[in-house]
């Protein structure tokens, strides 16, 4: 079986908000109806958002470090916002295991979003439904589209790739290796929703450099005493070129 | 969680009326079962209707919690999975008995349909115990939508459910003796003394759930929430500046001293005061029956707003700092 999901990469991620504008324009551009945007230029913007960043300061000053974190819905593959639904409007796709929300159904309850230990999900105050991420479901199967860009547009916008799109139940996709290899962990685990999209942990990046690399101490040349050349006092042709 | 006004009317509208068909209707099989003295005038149909209008009150106030209440219709689909759909059948089916049950009475068109050894069975008692069996599957389904959310901590818990039935039975039962001090009834007694012990049980469980409440910690922390293992975490930006949805939704921003006050406020209003009216009135003035009755219904509002700021959703855990 299918699960399309994302893996983010805590560790590439620079925060730069690529993600959550292109995400908003693909999906405020679409069938489904525009996104609330209100206020967007003044003191209080708020709206509709599927996808949003947000920055985490760990550690204690001088030794902090900041952690990007992408936030969105992670398509759980056990979700809790689906069975308490009464409409029937959320449902999780078997062909796939994305969750959605069919908006011609959805009453506005706002159940699922109590529902939800995540906050993935929000009514959207214009259309009067409940919205949250579609993995971009009208992106990814469109035919019309070239193959490369049928994923979803966080991952194509984003500019150090740190999020790497895939179907987890397939143990050769790259979003299965990204979680085998880096230790991909899931959010929350303690509610067993057992989410699909997971995310990479911070690793220490670094390369130890020694005196020896720098001075070249293995550089044959130095054990016959024949150091590089003397620099030379010739004029070269910058120096005596004058234009 | 912020308090959703339509659902707070419509939890305590349905939970009084319940609870007055509860009272009649006990009263009647106890009539039947002679422990109680049959009356010479019956107002149960009268009874029925004030509790058909009470479901119905609370059901109107239900829309108004809906983006789409055009579309309600559609919510009784996954009865299978969401108590939430289960309460929209309950409600409905509910009423619709009771009001059978009312109208079978009021317009005097009972008949008895067979003897169960010996007691009379009419066509209201079958309706009416019809009724009872939606009314109980109702006050389940209603505090099941709140009690099966097992991450909100306070009120994932059988008290939840025994809360809903205890103040739901005890407003029915105040409000039964008001009904009974207005016509006379005969059953009078009863319906005090039941408002009374009902009264005292759910001002036990509901005292039970602040206890449990008070020490409740969520297994949720930053740390599990983008699961960086390290003490000091602190939010920096929450990815929105003017709020969202899951800072207007799920959080409140009153202090603790406010709800210490509010919290003070129901267990008085609810339970303290009108257990002392109910004890103490006298039946021959309605004054302190009717207050009584007023008081807890007030109280129950102050105290169903409060089940809502009581519990913490864990989303909270991803917005602490705006920026």
């Amino acid at each position: 079986m299918t699960q399309l999901a994302l893996v983010i990469d805590l560790n590439t991620c620079v925060g730069c908000h690529a993600c959550v504008t292109s995400c908003k324009e693909w999906n405020t551009s679409g069938e489904a109806g525009p996104m609330v945007d209100r206020n967007p230029y003044s003191a209080e913007p708020t709206g509709t958002f599927f996808n949003r960043v947000q920055s985490f300061e760990v550690g204690e000053f001088p030794h902090t470090q900041t952690v990007h974190f992408p936030k969105s819905c992670l398509h759980c593959e056990d979700p809790p916002c689906v069975p308490v639904c009464p409409t029937g409007a959320s449902y999780k796709r078997p062909e796939d295991g994305i969750v959605l929300v069919d908006y011609d159904k959805c009453i506005g309850c706002e159940y699922c979003s109590w529902a939800c230990p995540y906050g993935a999900r929000e009514i959207d105050e214009q259309q009067k439904v409940m919205k949250k991420c579609t993995l971009c479901v009208d992106r990814i199967y469109d035919e019309s589209l070239p193959e490369r860009d049928r994923k979803p547009v966080c991952v194509l916008s984003c500019p150090t790739s740190a999020r790497i799109y895939g179907d987890i139940h397939d143990p050769e996709s790259e979003a299965s290796r990204a979680i085998n290899d880096s230790a991909g962990y899931q959010l929350m685990p303690e509610w067993s929703t057992n989410p699909a999209n997971h995310y990479l942990p911070r690793r220490k990046v670094g390369i130890t450099v020694h005196e020896e690399d720098l001075q070249r101490a293995d550089n044959p040349l130095r054990k016959e005493d024949r150091g590089p050349r003397a620099p030379t006092t010739r004029t070269t042709l910058d120096d005596s070129t004058s234009w | 969680m912020k308090p959703a006004i339509s659902v707070v009317l419509l939890t305590t509208l349905i939970g009084a009326g319940q609870g007055l068909f509860l009272a009649w209707y006990s009263a009647e099989w106890f009539v039947l079962l002679s422990i109680l003295a049959p009356t010479p005038v019956d107002y149960a149909g009268y009874a029925a209707g004030l509790s058909f209008l009470l479901l119905a009150a609370g059901l109107f106030a239900s829309f108004f919690h809906l983006g789409h209440p055009e579309r309600a219709w559609r919510a009784a689909a996954m009865w299978r999975t969401s108590w939430l759909s289960r309460e929209v059948i309950a409600l409905p089916l509910a009423m619709l008995l009771i009001l059978s049950y009312a109208l079978v009475k009021l317009a005097e068109i009972d008949m008895v349909v067979f003897n169960l050894g010996g007691i009379p069975i009419e066509i209201s008692t079958i309706l009416g115990f019809g009724a009872v069996l939606a009314v109980c599957a109702l006050f389940i389904c209603t505090a099941m939508i709140y009690a099966c959310l097992k991450f909100l901590r306070q009120w994932y818990s059988p008290l939840t459910v025994l809360n809903f039935f205890l103040m739901g039975c005890a407003s029915g039962f105040t409000l039964a003796t008001v009904l009974a001090v207005v016509t006379g009834d005969e059953h009078f007694a009863y319906f005090a003394g039941m408002a009374v012990f009902l009264t005292a049980s759910a001002l036990v469980s509901r005292y039970a759930s602040l206890l449990r409440n008070r020490n409740l910690r969520s297994p949720s922390t930053l740390q599990t929430a983008i699961g960086v293992h390290h003490p000091t975490i602190r939010q920096i930006a929450q990815g929105a500046m003017g709020g969202s949805f899951n800072t207007r939704a799920f959080m409140h921003d009153y202090g603790t001293a406010v709800l210490r006050l509010v919290r003070r406020g129901f267990i008085l209003l609810a339970f303290v005061l009108p257990l002392l009216l109910l004890a103490f009135g006298d039946r021959a003035t309605l004054a302190p029956y009717l207050l009584a009755f007023v008081l807890q219904y007030l109280g129950l509002l102050v105290e169903r707003w409060y089940f809502f700021i009581e519990a913490e959703h864990p989303q909270n855990i991803y917005y602490q700092m705006i920026s």
